[in-house]
């Protein structure tokens, strides 16, 4: 299905990407956005609320991001495409309620414009470490989508991919940014309306008193309905059946969480973009996300210049984490190279896939400004040494 | 199985209430004598009397013995997490402006963990109707003190007897702004279901406080005696105030409990607000928000 | 791939001025810009940044490293910035605002009263405008036309005109400054820019 004009603008702007994202959002179809302040995500929100009432929606400030992503699962139940936006402190706050969304398997979109942590940290200046939380934060197991734009024009596309994700899986899916590219002003094409394709929502369309809110379709996936059709649907943070209803067991928790597990994991190859570049023949190659990305590539053009072969591996989407190339990868290369502004998150993950057979390089950066590409150029260099 | 049957006639039916129950789901878990059960009857009752659309009710609960409400309700029905009954509804009810949201839950899930999202719900005055049974403790995890616990009342994390200082709940919602307040025991239940029609037909925010027996846990550690005992006592100590000042209405232990309709006033809903703010600012301009294809 | 410096303090309009010189560019001149704003607590008074780095190609680096051109519209700004400004960098200030140091390097630097002039016209918030203006005339970074353009949008609707005056101010100042030939008007295609020799000041 083809966006609605009434909330693609059309043309070409200079945004940041925090404003990118809401343009992403509305072209998407996002009729409701529930958030609470907090730089440096705060743009998303203001913006949505200037654009809304000409486009016929809800803007709501809510009293803290507890809140704000309960309205957002309560939104999307009643039929919206809904959203968030939020950073570290708030992102951790929302942390309950991603497994509510992931247990009730909602359609929603989160954007985290991350900055240095932990607690307070560095609320104007970028970090790239909520990326395990994104993954982990929530208690018991589970799945979700996540990805990281490296530009504002990626964070309006990225956004309108999250949304049909998680329309197509059911599932919270994340727009992890940062503040970099947040806060980051460039050239943003949007398209008309009639060349951005949305997914729509699974709507059930079977007859109605067969419904069963959790009987999946072959895809693993169950059909939605929403609030007010007449299903009089039960839906719980409890462990449940396919009616929805809460049975506290064993067997039930294995057939339930299996299924929130599986639906993502064996469409991972389907959800799973990434970009590379001269892999195929490197003896190196640089793997990083987000802003990193596009300052690792400085340190790339200048080992190659020294004659390294360095290949790139970029992640657009974060998780689920593309292990199959990964693994296939570093039987071809000497090593990995990971720059990220944290301490050590993606790269466990590069690690494991690796699986030894090639060396893991972590380039750690603690937050607060990007790499100096110098340090991932050394990093690279000792990579071949 | 069928998750979903489309309601039958009542005089083919066993219960007269099986309608708007989840009979696939009886047994329920709350005790004998509880007082949960009776809100609920009321609130069926309610709707009954109202001869609502129900496909467009919704009830939304979130954690404790109460939060099981909308498990039992056959509407659409969302069990939630500890404390955020209050801000999910608010998305389902301005998601879809014409459903009729109803938050059913317990004293500690929408006063304590979900104490600034009940302030602020109020103080907007989104159109909830929020149903909350007082028990004056924690039952589902034991027995343990809440932020409603009477003075010198004992629970497991009190054992000497509570001693801060409880909210009134009445008098809360009136500051913050509900439009209606209201307050019966578990005894009331004519009253009650008169009091929750009332409220499921007046736009905004809605508070009807159900003061409930918990004769397993509260009762039973501050020996009051059986479930019967405390609707005699509430017979005995009730005291039918309307327009009582909700200053005045605190619980104190075992002493007089003012019940009755506190508070009825129109003041704009959340979605009224906006539409008349925005409508005024921008004119034309604006797309007027109301209806699923707004 | 000149990495450009707006400096001044908060409230004086200088992040809108690096977003009207990216706009510029990359919306009407075809080139990248990308700008960030240096973040802090503080609104108002203190020293503030817009740091766009133009280019041919994508950015990748997304901050400046060693600015090219240092703006300065205040003191403290100046003093802060004006050490990491490359040694042949090119150096603009309010001549009322900035009291420079003697001139290190080859850096060329150009002054102009832009504040006066702005208040001139009956207020000081079109300062940054008339500074553009010099800016856009002193170097070879944008088009006087993509400015132009790009100045809709960036400002208030209803001080519009009093903008693009400013901005005319600024630049036919610059021109003036540099001896070249005036543009005939506004309205025209203004081509790129002759280059003249810059003044050592």
């Amino acid at each position: 299905m083809k966006a609605d004009p009434k909330g693609v603008l059309t043309g070409a702007h200079y945004l940041d990407g925090d404003h990118a994202i809401t343009e992403g959002a509305l072209a998407a179809g996002c009729r409701f956005f529930a958030g609470y302040p907090i730089t440096p995500s705060t743009e998303t929100a203001e913006r949505f609320a200037e654009r809304i009432p000409t486009i016929g929606g809800v803007f709501i400030q809510m009293e803290d991001e507890l809140g704000s992503i309960a309205a957002v699962l309560g939104a999307a139940w009643a039929g919206r495409k809904a959203m968030t936006v939020t950073s570290g402190p708030g992102f951790s706050l929302m942390m309950e309620n991603f497994g509510l969304g992931a247990m009730m398997e909602v359609p929603c979109v989160i954007a985290n414009v991350q900055r240095g942590g932990p607690s307070t940290g560095l609320p104007t200046l970028t970090g790239q470490a909520d990326m395990m939380q994104v993954r982990w934060g929530s208690h018991g197991d589970y799945e979700i989508i996540a990805l990281s734009p490296n530009s504002p024009q990626e964070c309006f596309e990225l956004t309108i991919k999250a949304f049909n994700l998680s329309e197509q899986y059911r599932v919270p899916t994340f727009v992890m940014t940062d503040e970099c590219v947040g806060h980051m002003t460039e050239k943003v094409v949007i398209p008309p309306a009639d060349e951005i394709e949305l997914t729509p929502r699974r709507w059930y369309d079977g007859p109605k008193d067969e419904y069963l809110p959790y009987l999946p379709d072959d895809d693993m996936v169950p059909p939605i309905i929403k609030a007010g059709d007449g299903y009089r649907i039960h839906t719980t943070g409890l462990t449940h059946d396919e009616r929805g209803y809460p049975v506290i067991n064993a067997e039930c928790q294995e057939k339930c969480v299996r299924r929130l597990l599986e639906k993502i994991q064996k469409h991972a190859d389907k959800i799973i973009e990434i970009e590379e570049e001269a892999t195929n023949n490197a003896e190196v190659i640089v793997m990083s996300y987000g802003i990193t990305s596009r300052v690792a590539l400085k340190a790339v053009e200048e080992a190659r210049k020294a004659g390294i072969r360095v290949g790139i591996l970029r992640l657009i989407t974060v998780w689920p984490f593309p292990e199959k190339r990964v693994n296939a990868l570093s039987k071809k290369i000497k090593a990995w190279v990971v720059p990220e502004i944290n301490y050590g998150q993606m790269v466990l993950e590069v690690e494991r896939c690796a699986a030894g057979q090639a060396k893991t390089i972590h380039v750690p950066h603690g937050g607060g400004w990007v790499h100096d590409p110098a340090d991932i150029l050394k990093a690279i260099k000792e990579a071949v040494r | 199985m069928k998750a979903v049957e489309t309601p039958v006639k009542k005089k083919e039916i066993d219960h007269p209430m099986e309608p708007l129950l989840r009979m696939d789901r009886i047994p329920h878990i709350w005790c004998p004598t509880c007082g949960i059960g009776t809100a609920v009857t009321a609130f069926v009752a309610a709707m009954e009397q109202l001869e609502m659309n129900l496909d467009k009710v919704c009830v939304v609960s979130g954690i404790g013995c109460t939060g099981r409400v909308a498990g039992y309700i056959k509407l659409d029905s969302f069990h939630t997490t500890h404390g955020r009954a209050i801000p999910f509804a608010t998305g389902l009810a301005l998601g879809n402006p014409e459903l009729k949201v109803v938050v059913f839950s317990g004293d500690g899930d929408l006063i304590a963990i979900g104490g600034n999202h009940f302030i602020h719900a109020a103080r907007r005055n989104v159109d909830l109707k929020v149903f909350c049974v007082n028990n004056f403790n924690y039952a589902m995890t034991g027995g343990q003190v809440g932020p409603t616990t009477p003075l010198t009342a004992k629970g497991t994390t009190a054992p000497y007897g509570a001693f801060e200082h409880p909210f009134n709940l009445p008098y809360l919602a009136e500051s913050c702004g509900a439009t209606y307040v209201a307050r019966w025991t578990a005894l009331h239940i004519r009253r009650l279901t008169n009091s929750m029609a009332e409220a499921l037909q007046k736009p905004g925010f809605s508070f009807i406080e159900i003061i409930a027996p918990c004769s397993t846990l509260y009762a039973r550690r501050n020996r009051l005696g059986t479930g019967l005992d405390l609707m005699k006592f509430y017979h005995d100590n009730s005291v039918i105030k309307h327009g009582a000042d909700t200053k005045d209405v605190d619980i104190e232990f075992q002493k007089d409990i003012v019940v009755g309709t506190f508070v009825n006033e129109e003041r704009p809903t959340f979605l009224d607000a906006m539409n008349e703010r925005l409508g005024h600012v921008l004119g034309d301009k604006y797309v007027k928000y109301g209806g699923q294809d707004a | 791939m000149p990495e450009i410096r707006f400096s001044g303090y908060g409230g004086q309009g200088i992040i809108r001025s690096g977003f009207i010189v990216g706009k510029a560019c990359s919306l009407y001149d075809e080139k990248h810009a990308t700008l960030n704003q240096a973040f802090g607590p503080e609104a108002r008074g203190s020293a503030c940044s817009a740091q766009v780095v133009v280019s041919d190609d994508r950015v990748l680096y997304p901050y400046i490293t060693i600015p090219d051109i240092l703006v300065s519209m205040s003191q403290e700004a100046y003093d802060k910035f004006e050490p990491e400004l490359q040694k042949k960098g090119l150096l603009l200030i309010d001549e009322d605002l900035v009291r420079p140091k003697p001139i290190r390097d080859k850096i060329t630097m150009y002054a102009i009263p832009a504040t006066r002039m702005a208040e001139e016209m009956g207020n000081r918030i079109f300062a940054n405008l008339v500074m553009l203006g010099f800016f856009t005339a002193m170097s070879d970074v944008v088009s006087a036309d993509a400015m132009r353009k790009a100045i809709p949008g960036s400002v208030p609707d209803r001080f519009l005109d009093k903008n693009l005056e400013a901005f005319n101010k600024g630049y036919d100042f610059g021109m003036a400054l540099k001896g070249a030939k005036k543009e005939p008007s506004p309205q025209k295609k203004a081509q790129a820019e002759p280059k003249a020799k810059a003044k050592k000041a």
